[in-house]
């Protein structure tokens, strides 16, 4: 992987994927190693997300490295009417690998394109976030030993979520059942529903999120946002169905796990925090594992 | 029949040397023009619009003078005009007849549908995989999203 820039979840196969996993259950063991030391890493924020810059620069920090960059648009070059491809090729002068967050879509492959150092896309637009997905998939394969056949249900926003979308993607090659709870409006597009379709595995839909719950081994909770309804009445009737309260947890299975992939805003209720099943900060910091395997293979530190 | 052919042949007339895109959808003429860049082309060039056609009930049809279209070319006709055939003549006669066959790549031809996307904000030349020949459906290289018949705008 020395060198790969990974833009899209598709960048990596299967056996890719799991390399890195592996590597990310060393360094939770090992999380602190100085072998990046003679390395610059550049976070590019075009748009603020403090969650995501502040996990690479403590996966680079923590492994080393010397970090660089800005954390929104309005502190850098941009502001004044700098291209794109001018401030990649600018930075790539500066930094040993660039991790870039832009509100712009396909813009991490163009980075990716302009500049020889390896691009690592933490977010562009509603495209793609490839390093939420893979610290989802370790945190599945962590917690449930295994990612083969297991009953995933996701549950809220399946329609613009842009982390559903690729964790179900990515979730095809394991012979996972969907269990897909949702309102009508927000409803897993057809473009996603394909990739199941195409590996002849089965998925559910449902509008209930009692109904799920006594049948999977993860939860995957989201936001649902009140500007994605048309129509604002509709928004007022479905917004109190897909909220997660740790009575409704009686009766799940003992090995069901809560993610989210964060922020949280009421959809699960602080209640459910203590409860031993509730996995979503401790997703968090699996994300800075997954973020240390990825710097160091890429950077080609580690095989 | 023939002469009936021959008849509406006339409607426009021959071109001693160069290539006729015939059987554009009528609707598409003036898209056709655009694309090859044929306002500008200083030689003759020879419209009809709204002609009638057995095979596609109304058709258009375009002659350009001297000119033997590149691949490249050959690539943008098709995706606006997937049913054109085109006609190589060499001293008015017929040298060669083949219908444009849709590529796998579309590239620097099409803009990107969605608003959002890079290549509707930086100086980057498109690149589309054709995903669907038949019903016209091409995934952006960059953002991902799918252009499809109805929304496609060419650069």
């Amino acid at each position: 992987m020395k060198n790969k820039s990974l833009v899209s979840i598709n960048d990596f196969s299967r056996e890719e994927h799991i390399r890195i996993l592996d590597l990310a259950s060393a360094f939770e063991k090992h999380p602190k190693q100085r072998i990046l030391e003679d390395y610059v890493v550049a976070t590019l924020f075009f748009e603020p997300s403090t969650r995501t810059r502040l996990s690479f620069e403590s996966a680079a920090t923590r492994l080393g490295a010397r970090v660089i960059g800005f954390s929104d648009s309005s502190s850098s070059s941009t502001q004044k009417g700098e291209s794109l491809r001018d401030t990649i090729l600018t930075v790539s002068n500066y930094c040993d690998l660039i991790v870039m967050r832009h509100p712009r879509e396909g813009s991490a492959r163009f980075a990716s394109e302009v500049t020889k150092v390896p691009v690592i896309n933490a977010g562009d637009g509603a495209n793609q976030h490839p390093t939420q997905t893979l610290l989802d998939l370790y945190s599945i394969r962590k917690t449930q030993g295994s990612l083969d056949k297991l009953n995933i249900a996701f549950v809220g926003d399946l329609k613009y979520g842009r982390t559903v979308h690729s964790l179900v993607i990515a979730m095809c090659n394991y012979n996972t059942t969907f269990h897909l709870v949702s309102p009508q409006e927000l409803k897993l597009p057809s473009s996603v529903k394909m990739h199941i379709k195409d590996r002849n595995l089965a998925y559910y839909q449902y509008t209930e999120l009692q109904e799920v719950i006594s049948k999977v081994d993860i939860l995957y909770m989201t936001r649902i946002q009140k500007e994605r309804f048309s129509d604002p009445m509709e928004y007022e009737k479905v917004k109190n169905a897909y909220i997660l309260r740790n009575s409704m947890l009686d009766g799940s299975r003992s090995n069901l796990k809560i993610m989210h992939p964060l922020p949280r805003v009421n959809e699960i209720t602080t209640d459910v925090d203590t409860n031993p099943q509730a996995y979503y900060f401790t997703q968090a910091l699996n994300g800075v594992f997954v973020r240390q395997a990825l710097l160091a293979s890429i950077l080609g530190v580690v095989e | 029949m023939e002469k009936e052919d021959s008849r509406k042949e006339l409607k426009v007339s021959a071109i001693e040397n160069g290539t006729v895109i015939d059987h554009i959808p009528a609707e598409n003429v003036f898209q056709v023009i655009k694309i090859l860049n044929l306002e500008k082309y200083n030689n003759q060039v020879l419209i009809g619009s709204y002609l009638d056609s057995r095979k596609m009930g109304k058709k258009g049809i375009i002659k350009v003078s001297n000119k033997f279209f590149k691949s490249d070319e050959i690539n943008k006709i098709s995706l606006a005009a997937p049913s054109a055939t085109l006609i190589v003549i060499k001293n008015f006669e017929v040298v060669e007849k083949k219908k444009v066959e849709i590529p796998d790549r579309a590239d620097n031809i099409v803009k990107c549908f969605n608003p959002n996307c890079i290549t509707n904000h930086e100086e980057v030349p498109t690149r589309f995989t054709v995903i669907d020949k038949k019903e016209l459906r091409l995934r952006c290289h960059y953002c991902e999203k799918i252009t499809a018949r109805d929304n496609i705008t060419f650069r």
